[in-house]
């Protein structure tokens, strides 16, 4: 790592830990349960919505009730995004006369923009009209995000409420978390971004000459510069952890990502929201250590993980050694492995948002990871495999280290022979087989997934590259999908049916299984009695426990994927070294 | 038959899905657009480099370039042409292919074979493929290999050139940020002389 790149890796976590506690504060007023200064001026626009929508929002739900309603505007919301592509042919704002949509790949697609997956098997450029960027994939990605924090939401009722039938109203949770958190902080960045160059406008293509005309005849003598609506969707698919590209190269194209500083604020947006819902947790429930040690959790292995990849990164690729190349960081140039990455990012930019993309489940991208070293691609593939709670998904990332911290817990209940307790609530066998369901539910998926694939020749037919590295482009798919992240070894062709349906399936389950795991646990902790602290409890907010949580996480993640980590990346490592 | 309580709150939740279909969809991407339009019109609409009636490019999307007397751009992985405007992506070679070191070597040869005698280790950036495939911009160290070799094939002094060069340089954003930079396209033009008009 050169002192630049530790600069800029120190100035981002430096800002994007300053930005926790203002913005947590400010999310704790918009979900707080009594009126507040906030909510009140925001009542007029909630209540017009509300009745717009025909929504009672009054009503308190039990958690059966809440969790039918969430699944049910989740697959409204899927079944739209999935008209709005096959019709796209036959509707308005379609410039440049793309046909429907290809019913596996819609499919896929509007299972993965409503799950904030964003895996795409698609390219934006020629896939998507306007219409359907705007009314479908934008949409879903505010939707989704909404859903992780509306989940969340009725989690830390869960813990707050006494004796309590009801998890709250997921009407309301949806609404307030779009208007107060997703859109105001979407309209800000979008704007931000364009003043650095992200493209805003609804012109058709454009056309332009080349400087050199090429030497031959048939080469192309022209350029397509392709134009779009892309700043409002880049904003909001960094915030909301969604991460699907309105281009085929993501964050990665300069007219989604132009320079630095929008590099910068959209590898920011990336853990704000996530990184400062903790500290609303805190406040929620009444203690604010709480969130604090969760947030450390996180960092103790974020940090170690992207100081990884940066070196790994920066350290070059040895498989272009003895030809000539100047692979050197240098006042001139930022060296180190270029391949899939670009000149204004260089490699710590590159490294870093690939640990923060994955960390969290966004999945946008500003390099390629199939070019990543086989090191380096590691650290993206083990944070994605570690169930996605590192940070992790809008609202999903820390109810995820949630069900991690109640298996924390009974495990210290265990060991020193105590019935476990979280945040003044039993945690009893209900919960724990809850919990364990939503930690092993992506592990399985994951396993299975890959297996059945390398199994099948349809599963084999659209490698990118030969041996240990074909294995990692398959385990990095599932381990994408199965946990939402989204990101790609792109170098896997997946836009067939096989790999629409399989892994439109695998995100399919992995979201709402565990949103619905996540909510039972809620209701049952909303029923429970408060048990007051006592010389028996195992603090929660403590470095002792941070330590346990986070041993909990690594472990878990460790048992399951050592084996398969040591059949891609680790033996491709192995080998570049041999040679 | 769904089960009826999917049933009963199916209606609200797609009422309420097509109430925030409009603010989210609709309302808010209109009004982004509406407000880059007049607060930043020239990169809302892709930083193009416009010259009387012509659009010459986009400062933000890089052009292929093998004549040697332009500066080469980074190499583009697009399908069908180089800098392929609707086909960004890299070329996701991963880093024990070997097709990847024979994409270097063929590379290096060509550049070797536009700048005879030029022996110096070659800028990485320079044989390696873009993750857009549109990467307007080389490093400082891909600029001031080929500076000799322009200058010659223009008949410049390479003062001259290394002046063009370090015009079109940007350092790291606000003083820390990214990586110095060459925007390849402008430098270009301004050894065309054809970099007046714009921003």
């Amino acid at each position: 790592m050169t002192a630049n790149d530790t600069l800029q890796l120190v100035l981002y976590l430096a800002v994007l830990l300053a930005l926790v506690k203002p913005l947590g504060a400010y999310m704790s007023l918009a979900f707080a349960e009594q009126p507040n200064a906030l909510t009140r001026f925001g009542a007029p626009i909630e209540r017009a919505l509300y009745r717009l929508a025909g929504v009672h929002v009054d009503e308190e739900m039990d958690w059966r009730r809440y969790t039918v309603a969430l699944l049910a505007f989740n697959l409204a919301g899927l079944v739209l995004l999935y008209l709005l592509q096959r019709a796209q042919g036959v509707l308005p704002l379609d410039p440049a006369h793309l046909p429907g949509v290809r019913a596996d790949t819609a499919f896929n697609t509007a299972v993965s923009f409503a799950s904030n997956t964003n895996w795409q098997s698609y390219a934006g450029e020629t896939t998507m009209s306007y219409l359907t960027d705007l009314l479908g994939l934008t949409v879903q990605n505010f939707l989704s995000a909404a859903t992780g924090i509306a989940v969340l939401l009725a989690v830390i009722r869960g813990f707050r409420r006494r004796n309590a039938a009801t998890i709250g109203n997921v009407w309301a949770d949806l609404t307030r978390a779009t208007l107060y958190v997703l859109l105001p902080l979407s309209l800000l960045l979008a704007l931000a971004l364009t003043s650095q160059g992200v493209i805003q406008n609804l012109h058709a293509n454009l056309r332009i000459p080349l400087l050199q005309a090429p030497a031959t005849v048939s080469a192309a003598a022209t350029q397509v510069l392709p134009m779009g609506p892309v700043a409002s969707q880049e904003a909001i698919k960094q915030l909301g952890t969604n991460g699907g590209g309105f281009f085929n190269a993501n964050s990665a194209h300069p007219f989604e990502n132009p320079t630095p500083l929008s590099n910068f604020l959209e590898m920011l947006a990336i853990l704000l929201i996530p990184a400062a819902l903790c500290w609303t947790f805190g406040e929620m429930v009444g203690d604010r250590r709480q969130g604090w040690a969760l947030l450390a959790a996180m960092l103790v292995i974020f940090v170690p993980l992207a100081v990884g990849c940066i070196a790994a990164e920066q350290a070059g690729n040895p498989a272009l050694h003895g030809l000539g190349i100047d692979q050197h960081a240098s006042a001139l140039q930022a060296g180190g492995n270029m391949e899939g990455k670009e000149t204004r990012f260089g490699i710590v930019n590159s490294a870093l948002w690939a640990t923060a993309t994955t960390a969290a489940s966004n999945g946008s991208v500003n390099a390629m990871h199939d070019s990543f070293t086989p090191l380096g691609g590691l650290v993206p593939l083990v944070l994605m495999q570690l169930g996605e709670v590192i940070f992790g998904g809008v609202g999903s990332g820390l109810y995820g280290m949630l069900a991690f911290a109640v298996v924390a817990v009974f495990i210290a209940g265990l060991m020193v022979g105590r019935t476990p307790e979280y945040l003044g609530k039993k945690i009893e066998a209900y919960e724990m087989k809850m919990a364990s369901l939503v930690v092993l539910i992506p592990c399985a998926l994951v396993i299975v997934g890959t297996a059945v694939a390398v199994l099948l020749p349809a599963g084999r037919a659209g490698l990118g590259n030969p041996g240990a590295h074909g294995f990692s482009e398959i385990l990095y798919a599932f381990s994408s999908t199965a946990n939402n992240n989204g990101s790609a070894f792109a170098g896997l062709s997946v836009n067939t049916p096989f790999y629409n349906f399989t892994l439109g399936a695998v995100m399919y389950l992995a979201r709402y299984l565990l949103i619905v795991g996540m909510l039972a646990i809620a209701g049952a902790l909303a029923a429970k009695k408060h048990v007051p602290e006592s010389a028996g409890t195992l603090p929660t907010h403590t470095p002792l426990f941070v330590v346990l949580l986070v041993s909990t996480v690594l472990v878990v993640g460790a048992l399951t994927f050592l084996p398969a980590l040591a059949l891609g990346p680790i033996a491709e490592s192995l080998s570049s070294v041999v040679h | 038959m769904m089960p009826s309580p999917l049933r009963t709150e199916l209606a609200p939740a797609l009422r309420l899905l097509l109430v925030l279909t409009l603010l989210t969809g609709l309302v808010y991407p209109l009004a982004v657009t509406g407000l880059a339009q007049v607060l930043f019109p020239r990169q809302a609409n892709g930083s193009l480099i416009v010259h009387g009636d012509t659009i010459l490019g986009s400062r933000l999307i890089g052009q292929p370039f093998r004549d040697p007397r332009y500066f080469w751009s980074r190499p583009s992985a697009t399908a069908n042409a180089p800098d392929n405007g609707l086909a960004s992506g890299g070329s996701n070679l991963g880093p024990t292919n070997p097709a990847l070191r024979a994409a270097a070597a063929r590379r290096i040869a060509a550049l070797r074979a536009a700048d005879p005698g030029n022996t110096a280790p070659v800028p990485v950036d320079l044989v390696t493929a873009s993750a857009s495939g549109l990467d307007p911009d080389i490093s400082p160290a891909g600029a001031a290999y080929q500076a000799a070799r322009v200058a010659r094939a223009r008949g410049l002094p390479l003062g001259r050139v290394q002046a063009l060069i370090a015009a079109s340089t940007r350092s790291r954003q606000l003083g820390v940020l990214g990586e110095p930079r060459v925007n390849v396209l402008e430098l270009n033009l301004r050894l065309d002389g054809r970099w007046h008009t714009s921003p």
